[in-house]
C-alpha cells in the first residue's frame, strides 16, 4: 500500500525531527485505516498541543487541533454528537497524562467509543526537553538537569484501574505489532488506548546519551518483551508489551441512545 | 523488486539502512537514503513501515521469464 494516499502531500515533508518516533506512528496508522478498509470521511483525528498533535496537520481526515490536554474532552463532544464517526486521539506522554489527565481517566471511566494513542517519547519535546509525568527516575532533563526524582506513571495500570476496555503497549520499533494493535483498538468497541514508546532523538536522546535514532529503536528492541514470553518470565526487569486489557463493555455511547429511546417512550413530545 | 524512495521527504535520519536485513540500502552522513543494492531487497517491508518520513515505497514487481 501506499500510505502517501491518506496525507495531505502538500504539507509534507512534516516538521518532526529526523529520526522522530512520531512519524513511525503516523505510518502505522494510516496503514491500520488502510487494512480496516476505513473511509476518509469517516474518521475524525482530535489532537491537543505538542509534537504529537501536529499529526492532524498531516491526515486526510476530519482534523481537529485544540488545546493542551483537551483533546478528549472535544473527542467527547463530537462522538456523542455524530456517534457513527471512527475517533482518533493520538497524544504525547505530556498531553495524554499530565495536562490532560483528568480527561484521560474519565474518558477511561465512560468507556467512550474513542481510541486513545499515547505516543510517550517520556519527555515534552516541542517546549525544549522537559521531564513528563512518564520520564521517570534517573531521566535527564533540561527541568531535571541531575536526574528527575519523580516516580512515573505507568500508562497500562492508569487505563485499566481508569476502566478503559482496550489498552496495549508498543514501541515504533516493533512496527507490526504497532499496526496490529492500532487496528485493534481502533476496532474495539468502547475507550481504547495504545501507548507506543517513540524515540525523541533531540531531546531524550541528547540528554540522556541514549545515541541517535537507530540505537534508541534497538534499546526499545532490548528493553521491552512481551507479556507471556519466557523472556520476560525470566527477565522481569523488562518493559512488558503487548495487549493488557481487552474486555466488552457498554460504552458510553450505547448508554446514551438507551437513555434517550427510554426517555422518548415516556414522554414522546419532549 | 522496486524500491521508490521520495528524498522530499526523507530526512537522512538512517533508520531503513541500519535495520535493514539484507543491507539493500545506505544512508551517508549527510545525503538521503539510497537504494544501493536492490538486488539484495527480499520485499519485506521493514523500511517503508520504520520509515518515519513515509519517505519509502517497496513495489513487488512480477516478471515473468
Amino acid at each position: 500500500m501506499n500510505v502517501q494516499n491518506y496525507v495531505r502531500k502538500r504539507f509534507l515533508p512534516h516538521l518532526w525531527c529526523p529520526g522522530c518516533g512520531h512519524g513511525t506512528v503516523l505510518n502505522a496508522l494510516l496503514r491500520s485505516v488502510d487494512e480496516l478498509g476505513l473511509s476518509k470521511e469517516d474518521i475524525v483525528m482530535v489532537t491537543g498541543i505538542g509534537c504529537s498533535a501536529r499529526m492532524a496537520g498531516y491526515v486526510d481526515f476530519h482534523t481537529m487541533h485544540t488545546l493542551h490536554g483537551r483533546a478528549l474532552a472535544f473527542a467527547t463532544g463530537i462522538k456523542m454528537s455524530r456517534p457513527e464517526l471512527n475517533l482518533i486521539v493520538p497524544m504525547g506522554d505530556g498531553d495524554a497524562l499530565a495536562i490532560g489527565g483528568n480527561h484521560f481517566i474519565h474518558a477511561s471511566r465512560r468507556n467512550l467509543d474513542i481510541t486513545a494513542i499515547i505516543m510517550n517519547n517520556h519527555i515534552y519535546g516541542m517546549t525544549g526537553g522537559q521531564f513528563s509525568p512518564l520520564s521517570g527516575p534517573g531521566t535527564t532533563a533540561t527541568t531535571a538537569p541531575r536526574g528527575s526524582i519523580d516516580p512515573a506513571f505507568d500508562a497500562m495500570d492508569l487505563a485499566k484501574a481508569a476502566g478503559a476496555t482496550y489498552a496495549a503497549r508498543t514501541t515504533t520499533f516493533h512496527v507490526r505489532e504497532l499496526q496490529k494493535m492500532l487496528t485493534g483498538a481502533i476496532s474495539h468497541k468502547g475507550f481504547s488506548v495504545v501507548e507506543v514508546f517513540s524515540q525523541c532523538p533531540t531531546y531524550y536522546g541528547r540528554k540522556n546519551n541514549t545515541g541517535d535514532a537507530p540505537e534508541m529503536l534497538k534499546a526499545f528492541r532490548d528493553e521491552t518483551a512481551k507479556i507471556g514470553s519466557k523472556t520476560l518470565d525470566e527477565n522481569p526487569e523488562l518493559i512488558p508489551r503487548g495487549v493488557f486489557v481487552d474486555r466488552d463493555a457498554v460504552d458510553y455511547g450505547e448508554a446514551y441512545a438507551e437513555l434517550c429511546r427510554n426517555a422518548a417512550k415516556e414522554a414522546p413530545r419532549c | 523488486m522496486q524500491i521508490i524512495i521520495k528524498t522530499d521527504w526523507c530526512k537522512s535520519c538512517g533508520i531503513c539502512a541500519a535495520f535493514c536485513p539484507t543491507g539493500a540500502l545506505s544512508v551517508e552522513p549527510g545525503e538521503k537514503a539510497r537504494a544501493t543494492d536492490v538486488e539484495a531487497c527480499t520485499g519485506c517491508g521493514l523500511c517503508e513501515r520504520l520509515c518515519p518520513d513515509l519517505a519509502i515505497e517497496i513495489i513487488k514487481v512480477e516478471v515473468s521469464i
